[in-house]
């Protein structure tokens, strides 16, 4: 929860925004993000980011669900209330296949997107500061994060010579809020012809 | 592009062992022939033509299978494959030859009247029976020898018509107007094959060539099964051809994101045989009524124990806990280790889908079985490696293929 200074470089093409995020970080400078609308192929691997571990999450989540459905299901009609089913056997596996299987689904999925919504502070009312909102229609937006030797003015203009269409300096929130954002809307489609 | 290597030169130890698999093949075959096959005893007769029935089947279907592949990613216009899809070509040459294999083996079956393994066949039989007459219209040898012909020409002439249109892209760069005709061309010939695929290897052709041997049960599984276990092993025989060309120092477009691609699908599609083979088990043990629990009965509990758990552990547990991570999919050398394993592990399906309902009372499997094998592997390596030197290593001027190389997962 602190201020920090960024400075923000936005791009209308990802062909010209990846040799950029290479420039800019050859050039030593800490990305923080690059908003896009869409998901980019590959713009993870050209930021540096580490290998997500959500599949490891849904692979112990998935295992679980499968020791609670064996565990659950083996003792209620083992020991707790044995049934005769059909002449068959107590522990009757193949007949809780299908039901291991759903719980193993049910707890993999509800698990990796509560661990997704964690991951990527996503809940009802949590807030976060907008770079640029066109970031949601038609810009690719790169933040870059500033220290206190950080000279914006060079970085402004090694982002302009590769390619950004604006460049400016913000100072916004690092992380989130709960709340309600300001009405900052009115210059999202301001007279500067960007495209 | 200049550095790719576009002409296969065979090396010589491929054939080398092609050619000793190829004979080793032979003489187990012949000397199967003349003492089982052509013998006076029926037990040792169904041995041997069942022994041939499900290895000719098996890589028929499983060759077929990489025309399959070619075929659906055309009309899916999916590019990823484009970089090797000359070796599903390739792979894809065998089905007329496995194919007349097959038809051979079971025309001979059918022709001379052999209702120890079709039991359907013996007219007698069939006029006492009521179940059997119910089934009459679809299993009689008439219909049989004509879907059987019409299965395997087809097939063979639908895929051939697909290299055939392939090769125009070896010829020179095209336009947009030209990609554009060769595009739908190639999507409309895919259509075709890929319609006589679903009436033939996902219905009909299983049931009357694999699942007849026992004419009164049936499982409405049966087919997706054969097509998900030939399927399955199919897209391991390609995994195998791709990083053997790789070793060799071919198909420089292709990487480990191909790789990891098709090892998806090896993982995959061993997921989807589980589920229906679990499906086939489950409601035939659940309901246990005796008319469908006839056919696992000797399976599960009697001789063929031990190959029925084989098979659930080499093509489920096997794939699914080694095949599950991202860096084993992308692992030349594991990916080879586990593409053969699959093999294997549904050759073992086929076998047991024959032989089981054949031969109830013991396992056979010993020299005759391996030998049979020997001879089709030896066969397959031979004639795959001598339809990849044929032709271009790369279609080079495919309007996908770009979007292959720069493929990433």
């Amino acid at each position: 929860m602190a201020q920090k200074k960024f400075v923000v470089g936005c791009f209308d093409d990802e062909a010209v925004l990846f040799p950029a995020v290479k420039q800019v970080r050859a050039a030593g400078y800490k990305i923080k993000d690059v908003y896009t609308p869409f998901a980019v192929h590959g713009l993870d691997h050209a930021l540096g980011m580490r290998e997500t571990s959500l599949h490891t999450a849904g692979f112990i989540y998935g295992i679980t669900g499968t020791t609670t459905a064996i565990s659950c299901i083996s003792w209620i009609f083992t020991k707790d209330w044995p049934l005769n089913i059909g002449g068959k056997p107590h522990f009757a596996l193949p007949a809780w296949i299908p039901i291991i299987f759903e719980l193993t689904v049910l707890f993999a999925a509800v698990g990796m997107v509560l661990t997704f919504c964690y991951l990527c502070q996503l809940a009802p009312g949590v807030k976060k500061h907008r770079f640029h909102n066109r970031a949601t229609d038609d810009l690719f937006v790169m933040v870059i994060e500033c220290s206190d030797k950080t000279n914006t003015d060079d970085l402004k203009a090694l982002l302009s010579s590769n390619g950004a269409l604006e460049t400016d300096v913000q100072i916004a929130e690092d992380g989130w809020w709960f709340g309600t954002y300001d009405n900052d809307n009115d210059n999202l489609y301001n007279n500067k012809q960007l495209a | 592009m200049a550095s790719i290597k576009e002409q296969f030169e065979i090396p010589g130890k491929l054939k080398t062992w092609s050619y000793a698999l190829i004979g080793v093949g032979a003489v187990a075959l012949l000397y199967g022939m003349f003492t089982k096959g052509f013998s006076t005893d029926e037990h040792e007769q169904v041995h041997f033509w069942g022994t041939l029935m499900y290895n000719t089947i098996f890589w028929t279907l499983i060759c077929n299978a990489s025309m399959f592949f070619l075929c659906f990613n055309t009309m899916a216009q999916a590019a990823w494959m484009q970089s090797f899809r000359r070796i599903a070509e390739a792979i894809s040459t065998l089905v007329p030859v496995f194919g007349a294999i097959t038809f051979a083996v079971l025309i001979y079956v059918v022709v001379s009247d052999k209702h120890h393994i079709y039991h359907w066949l013996d007219a007698e039989a069939v006029a006492k029976d009521p179940i059997l007459k119910g089934k009459s219209g679809f299993l009689n040898p008439t219909f049989f020898i004509i879907w059987t012909t019409l299965a395997i020409v087809l097939w063979s002439y639908f895929g051939y018509r697909m290299r055939q249109l392939s090769n125009e892209a070896d010829v020179a760069p095209m336009d947009n107007e030209t990609a554009k005709a060769f595009n739908i061309k190639s999507m409309v010939r895919s259509g075709f094959f890929l319609v006589w695929f679903g009436l033939t290897v996902a219905s009909t052709i299983p049931w009357l060539w694999l699942m007849s041997i026992d004419a009164h049960w049936y499982s409405t599984m049966y087919s997706w099964y054969t097509f998900a276990s030939s399927f399955v092993a199919g897209m391991s025989l390609l995994a195998v051809w791709l990083i053997y060309m790789k070793n060799k120092g071919y198909m420089e477009l292709s990487n480990s994101e191909h790789l990891h691609d098709l090892a998806k699908y090896m993982f995959a599609f061993s997921i989807f045989w589980t589920y229906l083979w679990f499906s086939q088990y489950m409601l035939i043990w659940y309901a246990n009524i005796p008319e469908e629990v006839v056919y696992f009965k000797h399976r599960v509990q009697g001789p063929y124990k031990p190959i029925f758990f084989l098979n659930l552990i080499i093509n489920f547990l096997a794939p699914l806990i080694i095949l599950m991570k991202r860096s084993a999919k992308r692992n030349f050398t594991l990916v080879a280790f586990m593409a053969v394993l699959i093999m294997f592990g549904h050759w073992i399906d086929f076998y047991q889908m024959v032989m089981g309902s054949l031969m109830k009372e013991h396992v056979s499997l010993g020299w005759l079985d391996f030998g049979v094998l020997s001879f089709f592997v030896g066969v397959m390596i031979l004639m795959v490696a001598r339809a990849l030197a044929s032709k271009p290593l790369i279609a080079k001027y495919h309007p996908f293929l770009k979007e292959s190389v720069i493929h990433h997962t």
